[in-house]
C-alpha cells in the first residue's frame, strides 16, 4: 500500500513537472509575437553586422511597428554608408488569404518599407520592390507562428 | 493543340421535339438520380484498323466516358453493363423497351461507329424507356483521334435533352500544376480535359506562374508570370505556344481576366503600394484606368453582358466585394456579412456571383445574387479559394489546400468541384498537385 502511495506521489510530481514545462513552452511561443506581429529572430538574416534584413506585419496590415521602423532606420544608415548598394524589397503575405489579394498586400508591405527607407535619406532609385504574395513562405508550417514569420518584407541586396 | 475541324451533326436523323418526356430537375440537390443504361457503341465490322488504338473496344470506351460524365453530375445513375439485356447493334435499331425497364432503367443510350478513310463516324440515340420513345438521334463525323471528345459531345447532348440546360463535358480546365516542397514550389501552366485526361503542360516551370484564365473562344490564356522576376500579365496562344506580355506597366500587373467579348483584358496594376483596376484593349493596346482609390482593388470580373464589373477591395478597411459599371462609375459594396470576402466571379448566366469567404479562420466557397442578397455558403474548409464557373453556371471548380506540419509536410493543393446546390462535392484528379483552375466554355457550340 505504502509503496503504491509512493508511486502515486511520484506520478503526481512527474505529471506536474510535465504540466509546468508544457506551460513554459506555450509561453515561449507567445513571447515571439506581440499584437499579431512576429518579434522573434529565428528567421532573421543580416545585411551587415547589426542590420537585420526583414520586418514583420500583422494579419492583413502593412503598418510599420516601432521595431520595424528601428530595423529600417538601421538599413537606411547602412545604405547611406554604402552608396553603391542597391536593394530589392520583397513583400510577402501568409497563406491565410486569397492569392490575388495577397499579391497586392505584399506589394503594399514592400512599399511601406521602401517609403520609410526613403524618408531616411535613401534614394528611391536604389530600391526596387517585388511582391510574392503567399508564394514564398519562409516557414512552411500551418501555424500562427509560421504565419507571423511569413508576413514580412525582406530587404535583399540586388547588386 | 491541333485545329480541330468538327463536322458536327452532319445529319440530324430525327429530333423529337414533342413535349419533354423524362426530365431531370437540376435546380436542387438530386437525391434520386435517374437510372440510365449506356450501351456500348456497336463497332461496325467494316471499320479500319488505326495504329494508335484498339478499334474493336472503341465503342465500349466511349460508353464508359459517357457513364463517368453522367456519374460526376450526381444527377444520373449509370447502370452496370452486365445486366444489359440486348446486344448493342440490335438495341440501337430499336430497343425492347419492356426488357430494359426490367433492369429499372428509365433512359437508354445506344450508338454505333464506323472508321473509314481515316474518319470516325458516330451515331447515337437516346431512348425514353417509360414512354417507349426516341428522344434524340444524332450523327457526326470527325477524325479518329477526337474519340474522347465524341464521348463528351454525346454526353452534352444527352444532358441537354434531359435537363433542359446546356452541358459542360466538352470543355477543358486550365490550371497551375504544382510540384516540390511548400517553400520551393515549382508551378507550371497546365491544361486538361474536364475529366482529367489529355493533360498538357504549357510552361516549363522555370518561372513562377499563377492564375491562368481562358478567353471566350478558349484559344488564349491570360495569366501572371514572374518571367525575369517581373510579375506581369501575359497572354499565351495555346495552339502556337507564343507568349507575350500584355501588362507591361511600370509595376506589377496581376489578376487578369478577359472581357466577355474577348477584346479586353481587365487586371490589377500595383504601384507605390496601391493596386487599381485597369483594362487593356488587345487590338489597340489602349489602357484605361477603371478604379482610382488608395486601397487595394483587385480580382475584377465582368458581368456576361460586359456592362458591370465585380471586384475585391479593402477600401472599407477589410476585403469586401463591390460592383460597378464597367467604366468605373456607380461603385457599390455588395457584401455586408461578417468575415472577409474575395475572388468574386460573375456566373456565365449573369444571375450569381461566386466568391471566397474567410470567417473565423475558415474558408468558404459561396454564391450570392449580383446585388449581394441571397448569400449561400456551399462548402467550408481549412483553405480553399478561387472558384471558376462551368459554362452552364451549375457547377463551380476551385482549389483546396491542406494544413502542413512544422516541417511543411502534409501540404497539398487539389482541384475540387461542387454544384451550386451545395451537393455533389468531388475532387478532380490531376497528374500533380493543382491550383487556380479556370473552366473553358464549350469547345463545340
Amino acid at each position: 500500500m505504502k509503496f503504491n502511495k509512493a508511486i502515486k506521489n511520484l506520478f503526481i510530481v512527474l505529471f506536474s513537472t510535465l504540466l509546468i514545462s508544457a506551460c513554459s513552452t506555450a509561453k515561449k511561443a507567445n513571447v515571439d509575437t506581440a499584437n499579431d506581429v512576429y518579434t522573434g529572430t529565428d528567421t532573421v538574416e543580416f545585411l551587415a553586422k547589426g542590420v537585420p534584413d526583414r520586418i514583420f506585419f500583422a494579419t492583413n496590415k502593412s503598418k510599420l511597428t516601432t521595431a520595424s521602423r528601428d530595423t529600417l532606420r538601421k538599413q537606411a544608415t547602412w545604405m547611406r554608408k554604402n552608396k553603391d548598394v542597391t536593394v530589392t524589397v520583397e513583400g510577402h503575405a501568409d497563406e491565410r488569404g486569397t492569392r490575388e489579394y495577397n499579391l497586392a498586400l505584399g506589394e503594399r508591405r514592400a512599399n511601406a518599407a521602401k517609403d520609410y527607407l526613403m524618408t531616411y535619406g535613401v534614394s528611391g532609385k536604389r530600391i526596387s520592390v517585388i511582391s510574392y504574395g503567399k508564394e514564398r513562405p519562409v516557414n512552411p508550417a500551418s501555424s500562427p507562428l509560421a504565419w507571423s514569420q511569413n508576413r514580412r518584407s525582406v530587404t535583399v541586396k540586388a547588386n | 493543340m491541333k485545329k480541330i475541324i468538327f463536322i458536327l451533326f452532319l445529319s440530324v436523323l430525327s429530333w423529337n421535339s414533342s413535349q419533354a418526356l423524362i426530365t431531370v430537375d437540376i435546380t436542387r440537390g438530386n437525391l434520386d438520380p435517374l437510372p440510365i443504361a449506356v450501351s456500348p457503341l456497336h463497332v461496325d465490322t467494316e471499320s479500319e484498323k488505326i495504329p494508335s488504338f484498339e478499334t474493336s473496344t472503341l465503342g465500349s470506351e466511349i460508353s464508359k466516358i459517357i457513364e463517368k460524365n453522367f456519374k460526376s453530375t450526381g444527377l444520373f445513375n449509370p447502370l452496370k453493363k452486365d445486366s444489359f439485356v440486348q446486344k448493342p447493334d440490335i438495341a440501337h435499331l430499336k430497343p425492347r423497351f419492356e426488357d430494359w425497364r426490367l433492369i429499372k432503367a428509365q433512359a437508354l443510350v445506344t450508338g454505333k461507329l464506323l472508321i473509314k478513310n481515316n474518319k470516325l463516324k458516330v451515331e447515337f440515340r437516346l431512348w425514353d424507356l417509360t414512354a417507349a420513345k426516341e428522344m434524340v438521334a444524332l450523327s457526326f463525323t470527325t477524325t479518329p483521334n477526337n474519340w474522347r471528345r465524341v464521348a463528351h459531345i454525346i454526353s452534352d447532348k444527352i444532358y441537354e435533352r434531359l435537363t433542359g440546360e446546356s452541358g459542360y463535358f466538352d470543355t477543358r480546365i486550365a490550371y497551375v500544376s504544382e510540384t516540390g516542397p511548400k517553400n520551393q514550389r515549382v508551378k507550371k501552366l497546365a491544361l486538361m480535359d474536364q475529366d482529367g485526361f489529355n493533360t498538357k503542360y504549357l510552361t516549363l516551370g522555370n518561372e513562377l506562374v499563377l492564375t491562368p484564365r481562358f478567353n471566350p473562344t478558349n484559344q488564349l490564356v491570360t495569366y501572371l508570370s514572374y518571367f525575369k522576376n517581373m510579375p506581369r500579365v501575359y497572354l499565351l496562344d495555346i495552339e502556337t505556344g507564343i507568349q507575350e506580355v500584355v501588362g507591361n506597366f511600370p509595376g506589377m500587373t496581376f489578376a487578369p481576366r478577359f472581357s466577355p467579348d474577348g477584346k479586353k483584358i481587365i487586371m490589377s496594376f500595383a504601384k507605390d503600394g496601391n493596386s487599381d483596376i485597369y483594362s487593356m484593349d488587345l487590338e489597340t493596346r489602349v489602357v484605361e484606368q477603371i478604379t482610382k482609390h488608395p486601397s487595394i482593388d483587385t480580382s475584377p470580373s465582368y458581368s456576361p453582358d460586359g456592362k458591370y464589373i465585380t471586384f475585391n477591395s479593402d477600401r472599407s478597411g477589410l476585403q469586401q466585394i463591390y460592383v460597378m459599371r464597367s467604366d468605373g462609375t456607380q461603385v457599390k459594396r455588395i457584401t455586408h456579412g461578417s468575415g472577409l470576402y474575395g475572388t468574386p466571379v460573375w456566373s456565365p448566366r449573369g444571375d450569381l456571383i461566386a466568391f471566397t469567404k474567410v470567417r473565423k479562420g475558415r474558408f468558404y466557397i459561396g454564391v450570392m445574387r449580383s446585388d449581394g442578397t441571397g448569400e449561400r455558403l456551399l462548402t467550408e474548409n481549412f483553405y480553399q479559394e478561387a472558384p471558376s464557373w462551368s459554362p452552364n453556371g451549375r457547377v463551380l471548380i476551385f482549389y483546396r489546400e491542406t494544413k502542413s506540419d512544422s516541417k511543411g509536410k502534409g501540404f497539398s493543393a487539389k482541384l475540387w468541384s461542387i454544384d451550386i446546390t451545395g451537393y455533389n462535392e468531388r475532387r478532380l484528379k490531376t497528374e500533380t498537385d493543382a491550383s487556380d483552375p479556370s473552366w473553358s466554355s464549350l469547345l463545340s457550340k
